[in-house]
């Protein structure tokens, strides 16, 4: 090391201070393991308050049909069953004791009649079951868990700090390198084992409902280490984000807008999901709404902006849409000037959520790296090749839960803490200060420039639609970009430095970008959010394996991974959700469904 | 956009058909650009160092905020100003600053909405400057650490029943997004500079959802009179003009928290009935009167 850094030490480091890191920190600590929970922003900022929908669990205060069963089977059915099974059924089992959890530490829900937990209907969910509070579920959540943790013994909350590599002891995981973005200084952390619960990753693309922290660090760290990245094809597009003004390009329209009532219209005023999906129209999953509205505009039915009518207006009282969606009334009306309660709200296609992730093990959310476990978006396998709607916050509180507890476990049964390697340390360094040190003059690259490049090539070409031509071409440019990214120079200081910050996160969203791009191009099919115009269909043998994009040699490789399949008990589950189509079952599942019962449909 | 679009047909869409064209172009309906410049005047520099204003001409597009136009000037211009932002949407409460000494969020403040002329952004005042629009906030974690968490009776094990009305007071104070606009502008904290004796309007929130949740058993009634100041405010409503949630801040949640302390500390008949009990003003729990 050329200069000096700080330290700290701590038995579990949770990376990010989401939902699910904060609740993997609370069940650490409950386990007596001194915690520390790094934050790239500031604490309660991450990207849970932006879910709004609320929390899908199987209570059946308003439907009783409902159960966990249910959930089990829809949540299936949405990831075209190449979902980790036993994570779906651990899931949609404890959701419900996690949704009880949460309001036992203050947390708000909107109430039915009785008092009970409130639910509404989703995409794709058979029946009424997200739990939530008005349109801001996610903050509350967010609040009650942050809240939580910093009166939990044993937690520690490191904000603004950027964690750059995962430091290795033989092949186990053993703490952390980075910088404090508010100083420049670098910061070493030791500990027995990492939580990431780092988030996704939507920022290299173009139009994104995420946040500037969504650049897929924690999953490029962990890729850097030696862990398997599983599902990278499969990015979600949410079928509303805003379109108009350009500056709101992007921000989230809530799920909620179609779950209370709101429709989907073209130019024409045609509600065109009847046609896309008979059966559930605009609560059809995420991923063929989407492809219906760009289908829209594509056939020239679409809204002045290119996107789709959503319209709440003529089905709701004003008064109702204040009260039910207060933060989409006030969002309209700050950034685009318009009063959702008259008049419809124009919307298309966003980035929105990653339903690939370090590849992990259902029980323990550990990866296949000794010593690092991850936790919510971060990881893979719940929701397959498609997320429903009040999915995630269910995911991160569930697998939170059980990473922070795992995590615990492991490093208390570590003896000493490994030291740290000086030669990896002085790797690190270098990496990070490059971008201020070397003088390239004129070949030297802006991040901005890069940043914006990347995004460009991964909306054209490997956004909702894509082809082996189209993700050929976004390889290329990742290929040229990677190049370029060794000499991206920042000017400026070390103090509080976006520029300097930007190289960084161009360096994990290339790593991500490629990830994706050689995942989607293997996966020669159409399923769920992966939308191949080449292959428009199903295939038989890709519906049994994930791909998973490791490390080998120093390039990146795909490589198969079969699922296991379900159990024959377990697949006779599928017929509870009222989706269920006998005639989608694939072939391996053949015969093991008895027909749906009456109350079907 | 639609514009770029083949029309008319349903022949299959190919990749990169211009669904998402740029919106960098020449001024047209569909690039947004309105031909117009901004100008933008940052506050740019650090303590010990060199502090001042830097003017940008910011091209305008149609709905810009002030974020967008901080953006442009980071991508183009100056690459190393700092300004905190995370959703851009008004949700987080991470992007406050001064726009023309008005405390706000600048992912909600559309350029097109302010007088014309020069646009000023300040870092917030009242919390020490770390460098150009970004100030520490840290105190506002401390000070949330000296407030006890909700507590609820011992569990049953049944599903809670609450009924709607009182979700529908708790969510008005749970909106809050700690964007610290109140904070910063409450007099007691910028004029008078008493942060270290006095919670703020934040913190006065948070206690008020935490009173007032039916389920709450613990009375911070105490903590809020001695440590958290509540008397120094004087309920100029600052906070609550500025606050970018519509949080009634003074009208429901300072003043109801100073009558609960007013019947602890200073109201006759209480304090008689306190003399003939025995039992000293000194709260603590109190499950029977919630």
């Amino acid at each position: 090391m050329s200069e000096s850094y700080q330290t700290r030490e701590c038995d579990v480091l949770v990376i990010g201070a989401g939902g699910a890191g904060l609740r993997a920190a609370i069940a650490a600590a409950q386990a007596g393991c001194s915690t520390l929970v790094v934050s790239k922003s500031l604490l309660g900022k991450a990207h849970t308050v932006m879910a709004e929908g609320g929390i899908a669990a199987g209570l059946a205060n308003l439907d009783t049909p409902d159960s966990w069963e249910v959930h089990f089977a829809d949540t299936m059915l949405g990831g075209q069953l190449i979902n980790n099974w036993r994570m779906v059924d651990l899931y949609s089992r404890e959701v419900i004791d996690r949704v009880y959890e949460l309001e036992r530490w203050g947390g708000l829900f909107d109430r039915t009649d009785d008092g009970l937990i409130m639910q509404r209907a989703f995409g794709a969910h058979s029946w009424k079951r997200l739990c939530h509070v008005g349109d801001r579920t996610g903050l509350e959540l967010i609040r009650t868990l942050q809240d939580k943790m910093v009166h939990t013994a044993g937690t520690e909350v490191l904000m603004e700090c950027t964690l750059t590599r995962l430091l290795t002891h033989g092949d186990r995981v053993c703490g952390a390198f980075g910088y404090l973005r508010n100083t420049g200084e670098l910061i070493v952390i030791r500990a027995g084992a990492v939580v990431m619960a780092s988030g996704g990753w939507g920022r290299m693309f173009r139009y994104t409902s995420n946040s500037w922290e969504g650049t897929g660090d924690g999953a490029a760290m962990a890729y850097e280490a030696g862990a398997e990245l599983q599902d990278m094809e499969f990015v979600q597009f949410h079928p509303t984000g805003m379109i108009w003004p350009p500056g709101a390009r992007g921000i989230l329209v809530t799920e909620a807008v179609r779950g209370e009532g709101g429709i989907l219209r073209n130019s024409e005023g045609e509600r065109f999901m009847e046609r896309y999906d008979p059966v559930k129209k605009d609560l059809s999953s995420r991923d063929v709404v989407a492809r219906s509205i760009y289908k829209e505009v594509v056939a020239g039915r679409g809204s002045p902006h290119g996107g789709a009518f959503l319209d709440i207006a003529s089905r709701r009282s004003a008064a109702d849409i204040r009260k039910r969606l207060p933060s989409m009334c006030d969002q309209f009306e700050a950034l685009a000037g318009v009063d959702i309660s008259k008049e419809p709200m124009e919307v298309g296609p966003t980035i929105h959520y990653t339903m690939g992730g370090i590849r992990v093990d259902a029980e323990t959310g550990a990866s296949t790296v000794p010593g690092l476990y991850a936790a919510g978006e971060a990881a893979a396998g719940l929701h397959g090749a498609n997320r429903l709607g009040g999915n995630s916050l269910g995911d991160i509180l569930v697998f939170g839960r059980r990473a922070g507890a795992a995590a615990a476990e492991s490093a208390k049964s570590l003896g000493a803490k490994p030291a740290v390697s000086q030669k990896q340390l002085a790797g690190a360094e270098a990496d990070v200060l490059l971008p201020l040190a070397h003088d390239l003059g004129e070949k030297a690259e802006n991040s901005y420039v890069l940043h914006r490049a990347l995004q460009e090539a991964m909306q054209d070409d490997a956004g909702i639609g894509r082809s082996e031509e189209s993700l050929s071409r976004a390889l290329t440019a990742i290929g040229e970009l990677t190049e370029r990214s060794t000499r991206m120079r920042a000017g400026g200081g070390r103090v509080l430095n976006p520029g300097w910050h930007t190289c960084r996160d161009v360096l994990s969203m290339l790593t991500v970008s490629e990830a994706i791009v050689r995942s989607a191009t293997a996966r020669r099919e159409s399923r769920g959010s992966q939308w191949r115009f080449d292959f428009p269909e199903k295939d038989a043998h890709l519906g049994q394996i994930n791909l998973v994009a490791r490390k080998r040699g120093g390039a990146m490789k795909v490589e198969e991974r079969a699922l296991v399949p379900m159990p024959d008990d377990v697949v006779t589950r599928l017929a509870r959700s009222r989706f269920f189509d006998p005639a989608a079952l694939p072939s391996h599942y053949a015969g093991k469904v008895p027909a749906p019962g009456p109350e079907a449909h | 956009m639609a514009g770029a679009l083949p029309q008319g047909s349903d022949a299959v869409p190919q990749p990169g058909a211009g669904l998402f064209s740029p919106v960098d172009g020449p001024p047209t309906p569909e690039s947004g650009l309105t031909g117009e410049t901004i100008t933008l005047r940052v506050f740019k520099g650090q303590p010990g160092g060199e502090m001042g204003y830097a003017t940008h001409e910011v091209p305008e597009v149609t709905g810009m905020v002030v974020l967008d136009a901080v953006h442009w000037v980071q991508r183009n211009q100056d690459s190393d100003l700092a300004c905190r932002w995370n959703c851009k949407a008004g949700k987080c409460g991470s992007c406050s600053a001064e726009v023309n000494g008005r405390p706000v969020l600048m992912c909600k403040t559309r350029i097109d909405t302010l007088p014309r002329g020069p646009v000023t952004v300040q870092p917030m005042k009242s919390f020490p400057l770390i460098k150009d629009l970004v100030t520490d906030v840290s105190r506002n974690y401390e000070t949330n650490k000296l407030i006890p968490p909700f507590t609820a009776a011992p569990d049953d094990g049944t599903p809670w029943r609450i009924q709607q009305m009182d979700i529908d007071r708790l969510y008005e104070y749970r909106r809050c997004i700690e964007c610290f606009l109140c904070q910063d502008v409450c007099h007691v904290n910028r004029t008078h500079d008493l942060s270290a004796r006095f919670f703020g309007p934040r913190f006065f929130v948070r206690v008020a959802s935490l009173e007032m949740h039916p389920k709450d058993i613990l009375d911070r009634r105490d903590l809020l009179h001695d440590q958290g100041g509540l008397g120094y405010c004087n309920i100029t409503k600052c906070c609550t003009e500025v606050c970018p949630e519509d949080i009634h801040i003074t009208d429901n949640a300072i003043i109801p928290l100073k009558e609960r302390v007013a019947d602890a500390h200073w109201d006759p008949v209480q304090w008689v009935a306190r003399k003939l009990r025995g039992s000293s003003a000194k709260t603590g729990e109190r499950a029977a009167d919630k």
